[in-house]
């Protein structure tokens, strides 16, 4: 079966983010005051041929671990359909 | 309060907890226990090592500024100085080698410009296991792009270093970063908290949850649970940075500021305990100031946050605006978070309420000095090999590219052709040469700069691996055309809790400090690390030598390419028998061991002033050292560099491998033009040393027959473009397949 996952991966709370800390102050600079803080991730689209949804979800979760994500710095989460 | 349970969780022994209660006569509670464990870990303390350090020479006419400092200052005239320093990142780099490496570079460049001086350039002494192994490239190219990010961005070129490849350090990759500034005299900056009353202030990044706990990390065996103390590991932000380093050389026109400290490893609590114990002050600050980017931290993480790109300082009361404007210009926080006081203790407050109160003094230099037992580990009584039993390989053509190929002295530019070596256009000798020159702008001055060291020689023998290192960072830079003034150093050793590693640490200290004191290099600065072992494997005693010469006219600098056809190539220094630890016995011929081939010093220098005599006077072309891979790989990187062939015959009762391949110290090929060569020689007869003509740069091959009272005993013959190729290309190869 065709399962398309979308992959979450952003930095883990508390690392620090340089790209959303140089989004922050662009936004401030262009006046918008309200800004408390902004985070970049990235967002990965995969079409996968799996065996099942156990399957696709094993194989999703290995990938993320392996390459998608960092572990050491970043925390990933997927959902699939 | 905390007890002696928690104190051990903290990586704290009995007695330190013991002598914590006694320093403060009562039970720490857990903000102060905490403090001082990062402050007492190795990392901060130097426990194991302090009484070994003061084995080196630290003063000569030349310091302005020793160890103790943020980084060393060495005179080099016209009212400049060169500040320097050299610190290792090994741990978070195993962990994650991008950010743990770039992180490495920001906080190397942080302790240069702390000084008040401008950064120019950045040197890399990398080690890593065998580039066979898939996570070894991983690491290995993390590591290299970190480096070459961090500096690319803050627009400081990284003009040397050195990568070796052993299996030793598989797991425990070294990754020691140096830096180099040049500064006026009269703009030196102590980091001190000095004045009652003066302010402190804390400039640059927010505070965050990273890094926690770094300083003790790096303390530590590495282990499967490194995986699990992630957080360690900071995110370097190298722009962020840059407008830190603008904003404080700005910041430090002004006469009004009393000190700087940049926060490195134990962050806040370091740089405040640091400044007042080496002004005798004590400092109050309140942790509710301190601007954050996450919200609910407690004053235990505020403290020991290893946020990177921040500052603490020092200025006299009434000119907080005054910073605020400077920073505020660049973008940048400037908030006052304290005060100094006379009182010699270091206050924490939130909100107004004392939550920690520890002298000072204590915490930044009073970790109880642990002396650790010293034995000679067994290892070295069966290292002994029979070289008669060795056979000498018929091909040396075959040796000399099996040579060339190894990772260990094959080309690096895989490595520096993704620095950014020429951004502040000073770079006249880029990478790839025996030292990197560079240009001071405004003077007719140069400055040379290399890192040395041979591992494998340290583990054979410490003290000769440790003497060795030094002169051939001094030969390194003899042969560029530059004095060797001054040393800083990373002593990268196993766990120092066992007695071999010790040994060797200690053995590698007093090689360095003989070598130093008899070359006239003293250590302003450094570094130690320890613990880099894995799984019960430790790496090779690895004591880096950072080194710093100077021309006084940079137009008489020497590279090692081969020039001008015709021209004859001479060796200073003698030939030796000597085999042991050389690449070609362990890595052609899979022997491992042997004695590294022994050093005298006194030869040593005169070798190297004859050297720097005959380029200072311009009598030749190309000089150039011999080391890995001896007197055969010598001449071909001379060769190669140049573009040239070269044709040569020795006359020798040595055997020839070792003529050819063994790594005798104290040797040196220059070339020059014929007419010089009577000049070269009287000038090395007066100097008292052996110099022999090898042969003529020439169109066509390498080509070398040794012979034996002339009777032909080996030959290399090889068309120059072929040993280019493959030394130029054998570490792409291998990373890329």
């Amino acid at each position: 079966m065709i399962i398309n996952a979308r992959i979450n991966v952003r930095f883990k709370s508390g690392v620090l983010d340089p790209q959303g800390t140089a989004i922050k102050g662009a936004l401030k600079h262009l006046g918008f005051d309200g800004v408390e803080d902004v985070r970049v991730g990235k967002l990965i689209e995969i079409k996968l041929d799996a065996a099942s949804k156990e399957d696709a979800e094993g194989q999703i979760k290995d990938m993320c671990e392996k390459l998608l994500a960092n572990p050491v710095i970043e925390d990933y989460s997927f959902e699939l359909s | 309060m905390a007890g002696r349970d928690d104190a051990r969780k903290l990586g704290l022994a009995d007695y330190e907890y013991d002598e914590i209660v006694k320093t403060l006569g009562r039970e720490p509670n857990y903000l102060e226990l905490g403090m001082y464990s990062v402050m007492w870990s190795e990392h901060c303390s130097y426990k194991n090592s302090k009484p070994v350090l003061k084995r080196f020479p630290t003063s000569g006419p030349r310091v302005l500024q020793g160890p103790g400092e943020n980084a060393g200052i060495v005179d080099i005239g016209d009212n400049l100085a060169v500040v320097m320093k050299v610190e290792s990142h090994n741990h978070p780099s195993a962990v994650e080698p991008y950010q743990g490496a770039a992180t490495g570079v920001g906080g190397i460049i942080r302790d240069i410009f702390t000084m008040g001086a401008r950064p120019v350039a950045l040197l890399d002494s990398l080690r890593f296991g065998s580039l066979d192994d898939p996570r070894v490239k991983y690491l290995f190219s993390g590591v290299v792009s970190g480096i070459a990010d961090y500096g690319n961005c803050m627009g400081i070129p990284t003009v040397g270093g050195e990568v070796y490849f052993d299996d030793s350090y598989r797991d425990n990759p070294l990754v020691n970063a140096m830096c180099v500034g040049i500064i006026q005299h009269d703009r030196i900056v102590k980091g001190r908290a000095a004045g009652v009353g003066n302010s402190v202030m804390l400039v640059g990044s927010t505070t965050g949850r990273d890094g926690m706990h770094g300083a003790s990390f790096a303390s530590e065996e590495l282990s499967e649970d490194s995986v699990a103390k992630r957080p360690s590991v900071q995110v370097g932000d190298p722009f962020m940075e840059k407008l830190l380093l603008e904003a404080c050389l700005e910041l430090l026109q002004n006469k009004w500021v009393v000190g700087i400290q940049d926060l490195g490893a134990a962050g806040l609590t370091s740089s405040s305990c640091e400044t007042a114990a080496r002004a005798g002050s004590g400092i109050e600050l309140d942790v509710a100031l301190v601007p954050r980017r996450e919200e609910n931290m407690t004053p235990y993480e505020v403290m020991i946050s290893e946020s990177q790109e921040r500052m603490l300082v020092i200025v006299e009361k009434g000119h907080e605006q005054d910073v605020k404007k400077i920073f505020e210009k660049w973008d940048l926080n400037a908030v006052k978070i304290g005060t100094v006081t006379d009182d010699g203790m270091l206050r924490v407050l939130e909100n107004g309420t004392v939550v920690a109160e520890v002298p000072a003094r204590s915490l930044a230099d009073g970790a109880p000095s642990v002396k650790r037992e010293s034995r000679k580990p067994d290892y070295m009584e069966t290292l002994d090999v029979d070289l008669s039993s060795i056979k000498i390989p018929a091909d040396l053509n075959d040796v000399l590219i099996k040579l060339l190929s190894s990772p260990n002295i094959a080309s690096k530019a895989w490595v520096y052709q993704q620095y950014d070596h020429t951004v502040r256009t000073d770079t006249v000798v880029p990478p790839g040469s025996d030292a990197a020159v560079l240009r001071i702008k405004g003077t007719k001055k140069g400055i040379a700069l290399t890192t040395d060291c041979n591992g494998y020689y340290c583990y054979l023998d410490p003290y000769e691996g440790g003497k060795q290192a030094v002169a051939e960072a001094a030969r390194n830079l003899v042969v560029a055309g530059a004095r060797p003034l001054a040393i800083t150093d990373c002593l990268n050793f196993g766990n120092p809790e066992k007695p071999g590693v010790y040994y060797q640490f200690e053995k590698c200290v007093d090689g360095m400090a003989e070598a130093a004191r008899y070359l006239n290099t003293p250590v302003i600065s450094g570094n130690v690390s320890f613990y880099n072992e894995t799984r019960e494997n430790a790496i090779y005693p690895t004591p880096v030598v950072g080194m710093v010469g100077l021309l006084e006219d940079v137009e008489k600098r020497c590279t090692m390419a081969f020039k001008k056809e015709g021209d004859v190539v001479v060796l200073l220094g003698e030939n030796t028998d000597e085999l042991g630890g050389s690449v070609y016995l362990r890595e052609v011929m899979g022997v491992k061991g042997g004695r590294p081939p022994r050093l005298n010093l006194d030869v040593e220098k005169r070798v190297q002033d004859c050297c720097l005599k005959a380029i200072e006077l311009g009598l030749v072309h190309s000089a150039h050292d011999v080391s890995e891979g001896g007197l055969a790989v010598a001449l071909a990187e001379s060769c190669i560099a140049g573009n040239t062939g070269f044709s040569g015959e020795i006359e020798t009762e040595l055997r020839h491998d070792a003529v050819l391949f063994g790594e005798g110290q104290s040797r040196i090929i220059m070339s020059l033009p014929e007419e010089n060569l009577s000049l070269i020689q009287k000038i090395a007869g007066e100097s008292n040393v052996n110099i022999s003509v090898l042969g003529f740069v020439k169109q066509g091959n390498f080509k070398i027959e040794v012979k034996h009272k002339g009777v032909n005993i080996g030959k290399i013959d090889i068309p120059v473009e072929e040993i280019a190729g493959i030394w130029g290309n054998a570490i792409r190869w291998k990373v890329e397949n």
